[in-house]
């Protein structure tokens, strides 16, 4: 059953929230030995939360939009009194003494919290194989990744043990596990939903956004969690936008740019899948525009000078000293760097490096100085093409998924797994990906629709048409 | 010859460090106040636990601006950066401050002296939390054992950073004192040095002579008062010409001042100091005050020290002794010019309103009490009529301060009647026929004697004479 579908039935009572959960809980018995999308399931709570909602129906209250919606959280998002260890080590058994701002939102509109799921450590790879707990496997192939840094999140959707969940994207983490799984994921617009409560990787580039099987249970979902915060200085001023309504609005005189910079190194039956949904676009009443970005080129450069930088900062405070791992030594410095060298994984310890170097005296100008000038270039560059186009189509991620094991000991050809995510977080824009059939080895694939910031009416309206025609 | 001997002059600049007075945090909700449990004070974001954001405090914007505009700054578009370096005091082991973006720059401080001080910029940061070292060597390194308390994590601090302007410990003494009165004059903070709310670091350099190059600079902390100031500097300066006349150099480094010892010792050096990475708070926006804003901050701006001071001095003419202007100093430093000012406008003369509240009323008010302008004013006036004696006045005044109450109705209740002129009369008689011979010399011309007489006839009435009736009786009976 859908989002959409659990919460009519709940808020009706035709159904109820206590069924809804526990036919998710024996999903995930049935399935998460396989697959180990979770890191802690909430069974007990859950029910009693169920509980408490067919309570409210029975006495005549409306629980909200998310009534009686099991839901799964990616193990960054804080929900007080419950773990958040980000998979890694250093935050193992630590207890959230608060609620992210998505959490209490959920809650306010009826939505169940399940559990928490994996990823790869502090949300830094593309694969899920980075966590401290062992990976997950892409629920369409078990000898495949399914994608990261959210990849439990993917997966639990993908497998049907969950409808919905939250990930978080930094440089695709939704969008490429999305695609690797088959399901939907949406990067928001940066500030369009706060990040206070999700443990911060690179501050200017993470954002929390859905994943579902449907299109229509993703716009349910972000209309709940989006909207201004004052806990988050970043938060936009402008209220949740209305994606349900408009849902159905058809792509009529849309137009649609392609360009050959979100399409070029894909394989060869991804590149076929992208014609194809264009030309479903264009069917359905859209404009097609060839368009060019030669600057996103340099993006993916950027970012790994970028986001690096940032989390090297972000992740100073895994010091041992107040909370998480602490490992002992003869002094304060000493149990610093004890604990960190036991508490993080090599990728996180990689991107610390790379980003205390880029950040250092002397290679401040050369490195995060002119990473941020491309960033203002791309920017600029995705602003004129928004001058002539209304979105943008392209490839979400150059292959299907991939085995496990094959990338690990070739961080680099990791790196390129995001190539054509990662420029929309550099502007700040939103982007979706909607799978669309499958391509190479009979694996899923999504095409990426991209949009100016606050275009996400326009992205849903088109993700919703791919979605109808992903059978061509 | 210098202080330092032969042509060396010293070159100081300070950084100061100040708490504002806001009710909350700079950036969460948690309140800016002291004491209490340590670790009580505190919530996700000052303690910097995963996943929390900071919110930035507007009030602490405005004080923060009030302090710039008393120090004459250019008020600027400006961003938050990261400061970051590994402490256990520092929640999110990076500092929040403002770096290349400051708030406030290119200002300066006037001296009372007339010296023009430069001020480069006064930027807000946040505050960190207080360690101590148990045990051990009793510093980070090799202490048995460390304790953190975060209540102070995230204090809104403001840093006010002069040019290398300053050319001996006093004047850097005097402008620590001055800008300590311009931050209590413009409500920013409460300056109290001892409890750390108001904190100063100096670099310190020596050279051959005002023309030649800067020298190398040693930075010196823990600067905890005004005195402090003045040795570590007197003393830093000393060291450094000490050691380059012996042939050898002057090490950029951090230097600790020791109070009790009354000397530096090397805290770290350059070396050792940390590269702190500066980048751009992504967790902030930059923070543009509109002009509106920055010209109602400065319409609110009570005048400062300076401004004053010098409306006091035009009070008092051009016969403002040096013992006036130091008081001047002192009654505005402690904010209580407006008792002298109420009493001169009342007609009480400008020298007796300054002795009075610098003297008297300064000391009643620093041991924690209070009295009301409009009941000083009543005092001096009776004091000024002759309706109390200075003794009886100030009397009068220590019970106002302890008691509250109208200066009539205590003096009255002191038996400070004003003496009519036939009882003074009477005993001013009597003392004369006791003490015939230096009466003689009196009438002679020993002017001296008029304070013998006046001490005998304040002895009589038991203080109650009015001093000046009294010497306008003995002058009229020489003849």
């Amino acid at each position: 059953m859908t989002a959409v579908d659990i919460a009519a039935g709940v808020r009706s009572g035709t159904l109820r929230a206590a069924d809804a959960i526990e036919t998710s809980l024996r999903a995930i018995a049935a399935t998460d030995g396989d697959v180990h999308a979770f890191l802690a399931i909430y069974d007990d709570d859950a029910r009693a939360t169920a509980a408490a909602i067919d309570d409210r129906v029975a006495s005549g209250e409306d629980p909200g939009p998310l009534a009686g919606v099991p839901i799964a959280l990616k193990d960054n998002l804080c929900h007080n009194g419950r773990v958040t260890s980000c998979a890694s080590r250093i935050l193992e058994g630590w207890r959230s003494p608060y609620d992210a701002t998505v959490v209490e939102r959920l809650e306010a509109a009826g939505a169940v919290v399940v559990g928490k799921t994996n990823m790869d450590e502090f949300a830094m790879g593309s694969s899920t194989e980075n966590s401290a707990f062992g990976p997950t496997a892409n629920p369409r192939n078990t000898d495949r990744v399914p994608g990261g840094s959210s990849g439990g999140s993917a997966a639990a959707v993908a497998s049907s043990m969950v409808p919905i969940s939250l990930g978080s994207d930094t440089g695709g983490s939704i969008r490429q596990p999305a695609s690797f799984c088959g399901v939907v994921g949406v990067k928001p617009t940066y500030g369009l939903v706060s990040r206070y409560g999700l443990v911060a990787f690179a501050s200017s580039l993470d954002q929390i956004g859905p994943f579902s099987t449907t299109v229509a249970d993703s716009a349910l979902l972000l209309e709940v969690i989006a909207g201004h915060d004052k806990r988050d200085s970043t938060s936009l001023e402008s209220p949740a936008p209305s994606l349900l309504s408009h849902l159905h609005d058809g792509v009529e005189g849309l137009r649609v740019g392609l360009c050959p910079e979100l399409i070029e190194g894909a394989s060869p039956k991804i590149a076929e899948r992208i014609t194809i949904a264009a030309d479903a676009l264009t069917a359905n009443g859209a404009e097609l525009v060839e368009v060019a970005l030669p600057e996103l080129r340099y993006g993916l450069s950027a970012y790994y000078l970028l986001a690096p930088a940032e989390a090297s900062s972000n992740l100073a405070r895994y010091d041992g000293v107040r909370y998480g791992l602490r490992v002992d030594a003869d002094d304060v410095a000493a149990m610093n760097v004890a604990t960190r060298t036991q508490g993080f994984g090599d990728e996180v310890k990689r991107r610390i490096m790379l980003g205390t170097y880029a950040l250092s005296a002397g290679y401040y100008d050369a490195y995060y100085g002119k990473a941020q000038r491309v960033r203002t270039m791309i920017i600029q560059a995705f602003d004129r093409v928004y001058q002539s186009v209304d979105l943008l189509l392209g490839a979400t991620t150059p292959t299907v998924a991939f085995e496990l094991g094959a990338k690990v000991a070739d961080p680099m050809e990791m790196y390129l797994s995001d190539v054509y995510t990662i420029p929309t977080n550099l502007a700040g824009h939103p982007a979706l990906s909607v799978p669309f059939g499958t391509a190479e080895d009979d694996l899923p694939v999504g095409v990426q629709l991209l949009g100016p910031a606050l275009s996400e009416v326009q992205l849903f309206r088109a993700a919703q048409v791919l979605e109808q025609e992903a059978g061509r | 010859m210098s202080a330092l001997g032969g042509t060396w002059e010293m070159v100081v600049g300070l950084e100061v460090h100040t708490e504002l007075k806001t009710a909350t945090k700079l950036f969460c909700g948690c309140a800016n106040a002291f004491g209490g449990e340590p670790n009580t004070n505190v919530c996700p974001v000052c303690l910097g636990l995963p996943g929390s954001l900071p919110v930035l405090n507007e009030a602490a914007v405005e004080l923060a601006i009030r302090i710039g505009l008393a120090l004459h700054c250019e008020v600027l578009p400006s961003t938050f950066a990261r400061k970051n370096y590994f402490y256990p005091d520092q929640p999110k082991d990076y500092q929040i401050s403002q770096y290349d973006q400051p708030i406030n720059a290119e200002g300066y401080l006037d001296l009372p002296d007339g010296t023009r001080v430069r001020i480069e910029r006064a930027h807000m940061e946040e505050d960190t939390g207080k360690t101590t070292h148990l045990g051990g060597s009793g510093r980070i390194h090799g202490a048995d054992e460390s304790i953190v308390d975060y209540n102070r994590a995230g204090v809104p601090l403001v840093e006010i950073v002069s040019g290398p302007d300053i050319r001996s410990a006093e004047q850097a003494r005097l402008y620590a004192a001055e800008l300590r009165a311009i931050l209590i004059a413009s409500g920013a903070s409460d300056g109290r040095m001892e409890e750390g709310s108001m904190r100063v670091d100096a670099n310190v350099s020596v050279r051959q002579g005002p023309d030649a190059p800067f020298g190398t600079r040693c930075e010196i902390k823990n600067l905890n008062s005004l005195r402090s100031v003045l040795r570590a500097i007197d003393h830093e300066a000393l060291r450094q010409v000490t050691l380059l006349e012996a042939g050898g150099t002057v090490t950029q480094e951090t230097r600790h001042w020791d109070e009790d010892a009354g000397r530096t010792h090397t805290l770290r050096s350059k070396e050792e100091a940390t590269d702190y990475r500066y980048f751009p708070e992504p967790d902030l926006v930059p923070l543009a005050p509109s002009s509106t804003q920055i010209d109602s901050i400065r319409a609110a701006l009570p005048p400062m020290p300076a401004e004053r001071r010098a409306s006091i001095r035009s009070l008092l003419g051009d016969d403002g002794a040096a013992s006036s202007l130091e008081q001047i100093t002192s009654v505005v430093d402690q904010g209580l010019d407006d008792f002298v000012v109420a009493a001169v406008d009342a007609g009480v003369p400008v020298s007796l309103a300054l002795a009075r509240v610098a003297n008297e009323l300064a000391g009643l008010i620093a041991d924690g009490g209070e009295v009301e302008v409009v009941a000083m004013t009543t005092l001096l006036k009776m004091e000024e009529a002759g309706e109390l004696s200075a003794t009886q006045s100030k009397a009068v005044l220590a019970e106002l301060v302890a008691a509250g109450g109208d200066p009539r109705s205590i003096a009255k209740a002191k038996g400070f009647e004003q003496m009519d002129e036939g009882a003074l009369d009477a005993v001013l008689d009597a003392v004369i026929a006791e003490n015939p011979s230096e009466w003689e010399r009196y009438v002679d011309g020993d002017d001296k004697l008029a304070g013998f007489f006046t001490g005998k006839v304040m002895a009589a009435t038991r203080g109650q004479a009015d001093g000046k009736a009294v010497n306008a009786g003995l002058r009229s009976r020489r003849g």
